[in-house]
């Protein structure tokens, strides 16, 4: 009797709330927008702060009554799927999005997936912001990838080239996990700190993805005593457990990341170990943070308990997609035009104080217009959080 | 070489710990539990909320995760595993339902814990540094030495305690055992709640080296298999071999063949693909099982 009144309970709680929902919102129509990528698993982080993220924006814009595009105010609705990092689910996932009639998604999280739906996306006309970087995604023919952050070989020469000339580095080392993510990112920051002059003393060692005693790795890598130590494309699971190591066995020159990291796991991984660590991020240092960025970390916060310092990129990619349908209405179903709109669209930052712009960019990199303008912000860990070191701007 | 030597056996400690959980569980009840890896992970984010959430001593979250994982282990076996071993004789019911509760564990760690990677401030501070020849902080020599008194204990408990006796009597003959008054179900709820229970604190213990996160639990269990089959699976003193020799594999080929790029564990699986088709039951294991 009491399942069966429990049952009959949570039942008629899970219909209120879900005729609640849908009254709250029934008077707009809605936009779906769609996220393929990774939310479990071992880099379930990488995805889960992207879909937090679009699902932040998405409730905050709900709760002020929609988003106005041309003449109808929609309701957003974010439609997720979980590749689990597995380039034949990606496939599945931008199929699944095609059927619900989606033209813009955010996704896939790494290289091999954002690559293989490719095809399902160009024949579909559906618009992909990937968080993957082989140009190939976004140099023509390909046209229908965005990429959605700053890409490692447009911010590891910003680095490089400001330690080089105000911390006098001259030597690197270089660390990455063996997967092709990591390795595609250290052979960029080789590359970029050859063009700069600096001498690459060791880029051989590479570690497997589930290590979890980086101290025989990083022996032979610090024996030859870098000025900086770079750990390509590191992700925020072992960042920490990298840094530690390092400074346990004694190392005391720089270290920098090209990655975005998060600073509770810093601290709870490292701590004041992780003082000085170098990585690329986001607008929500103090410094540079407007209302709105301050506004959607307390959201963020709220709904998930803590926030990801991570989603200080990723808040970036729906309001792209939103600002891009608001500048051309006509795009909300044929992605042609939203391509042309790419070309000339321009709007205000909402989440960086002072002046700074929205703007698609990439013609140095890729030719044509395939990138987000997000601001290249480099932080240095400490402690227990960010300060930023410079900002720059991609294209 | 002597660091070499040292990384190794602090490796091999905290792999034998993980190992010796899993081939409890398989030789009482001849279930490959291919969850173990996420009660791993699960003992790590209890000791992490115990410690950091809560601000309790160190030693109340180790506790607290042993005793968490030995009452899921127990839950389990009683309402899951043993049902289905009385229904099925097929062995591949059993690993289907471990594979299931791996995944289940999964999601539950996911909603509960979240994604993100956690861990808790070091315990002790400071690095032994015997002239750059052996670097070792302290925290690690704790983790290793707690680690071995861990495994140490474990073997004394098997060998001279009645639920101990018991349960080697089970992996033995379990026919025979049984006939000999030896109470089956109750000492393989035991054993499987003492299996889960290492593994809870094997996560404990490595939270505060390595930390914890969700994706830890798959390879983890690769890691756990591999050494039963290095040592023979079923057998204490095979996994307490198979955890040390793997670390020392591991410690010896990432710096020996670094220079090569990431071959260390290619070597190591072509290595034992080798070993296993010269003897499949591995070093102590039985042909016979």
């Amino acid at each position: 009797m009491k399942i069966r009144s429990l049952l009959t309970t949570t039942a008629m709680a899970a219909v209120t709330s879900l005729a609640l929902f849908g009254a709250a919102y029934a008077a707009n129509p809605v936009l779906k927008i769609g996220f393929v990528g990774v939310t479990s698993g071992p880099a379930a982080a990488w995805g889960t702060s992207n879909v937090r993220s679009m699902q932040t924006l998405a409730k905050m814009i709900n709760d002020a009554g929609g988003e106005k595009i041309g003449d109808k105010t929609y309701t957003i609705q974010i439609v997720t799927f979980d590749d689990q990092k597995d380039p034949k689910l990606s496939i599945a996932g931008m199929e699944k999005m095609a059927q619900e009639g989606i033209h813009y998604v955010v996704g896939p999280n790494v290289d091999d997936g954002a690559a293989a739906v490719r095809p399902v996306a160009e024949q579909n006309n559906i618009i992909y912001f990937p968080y993957a970087f082989p140009k190939s995604l976004y140099v023509k023919p390909a046209s229908n990838a965005v990429l959605g952050m700053v890409a490692n070989y447009q911010s590891a020469p910003a680095i490089y080239k400001y330690l080089k000339e105000k911390k006098g580095i001259k030597t690197v080392a270089f660390v990455a996990a063996n997967e092709s993510d990591p390795l595609s990112q250290r052979d960029g920051g080789v590359e970029a700190a050859k063009a700069l002059g600096l001498k690459v003393v060791s880029s051989d060692v590479t570690y497997q993805v589930d290590t979890t005693d980086f101290t025989p790795v990083l022996l032979p890598v610090l024996k030859t005593q870098p000025d900086l130590l770079v750990l390509s494309g590191v992700a925020p699971a072992a960042a920490p457990q990298l840094i530690r190591s390092a400074r346990e066995l004694g190392y005391k020159g720089l270290i920098s990341t090209e990655t975005a990291q998060d600073a509770k796991v810093l601290q709870e991984g490292a701590g004041k170990l992780a003082n000085g660590f170098i990585s690329v991020g986001g607008a929500s240092t103090p410094e540079i943070a407007s209302d709105q960025m301050k506004k959607f970390v307390a959201t963020y916060t709220k709904m998930f308990g803590e926030y990801n310092d991570e989603s200080n990129t990723k808040v970036y990619a729906l309001e792209y997609i939103l600002d891009t349908l608001k500048a051309d209405p006509v795009a909300i179903n044929d992605i042609k035009s939203f391509k042309a709109e790419m070309d000339k669209f321009t709007a205000p930052n909402p989440y960086m104080k002072g002046n700074e712009k929205l703007s698609y960019v990439g013609m140095t990199s890729f030719g044509q217009k395939r990138q987000i303008s997000v601001p290249l912000v480099v932080n240095v860990f400490k402690d227990g959080k960010f300060d930023t070191l410079l900002v720059a701007r991609v294209d | 070489m002597e660091q070499i030597v040292v990384n190794g056996l602090y490796l091999g400690a905290q792999y034998a710990v993980i190992a010796l959980g899993l081939t409890l569980i398989f030789s009482l009840m001849n279930v490959l539990n291919f969850a173990h890896g996420q009660m791993y992970v699960l003992g790590g984010f209890i000791t992490y909320t115990v410690v950091s959430q809560f601000h309790l001593p160190y030693i109340v979250g180790l506790v607290t995760s042993a005793v968490a994982l030995a009452v899921i282990g127990a839950l389990l076996e009683r309402f899951l595993f043993r049902p289905v071993i009385a229904r099925s004789k097929r062995e591949e019911s059993t690993m289907l339902l471990a594979a299931g509760v791996a995944f289940f564990l999964d999601a539950v760690t996911l909603l509960i814990f979240g994604e993100k990677q956690r861990g808790i401030p070091k315990i002790i501070n400071g690095v032994l540094n015997w002239n750059f020849i052996i670097v070792m902080p302290y925290d690690r020599i704790l983790i290793g030495v707690l680690a071995i008194a861990l495994i140490a204990g474990f073997i004394v408990f098997m060998q001279f305690s009645r639920s101990g006796r018991a349960m080697r009597a089970l992996a033995q003959d379990r026919m025979a055992a049984q006939l000999m008054g030896v109470d089956v179900d109750r000492y393989s709820m035991i054993g499987f709640a003492l299996g889960a229970m290492l593994a809870g604190l094997a996560g404990g213990l490595l939270v505060s080296i390595t930390g914890v996160n969700l994706g830890m639990g798959g390879p983890t269990s690769i890691k756990a298999f591999m050494m039963i089959m290095i040592g023979g699976a079923g057998v204490i003193s095979g996994a307490i071999a198979g955890g040390f020799i793997l670390g020392m594999m591991e410690s010896v080929g990432l710096t020996v063949l670094a220079s090569y790029g990431d071959i260390t564990y290619l070597v190591i699986f072509a290595s034992l693909m080798v070993f296993l088709a010269i003897r499949p039951q591995g070093m102590m294991g039985k042909p016979w099982g």
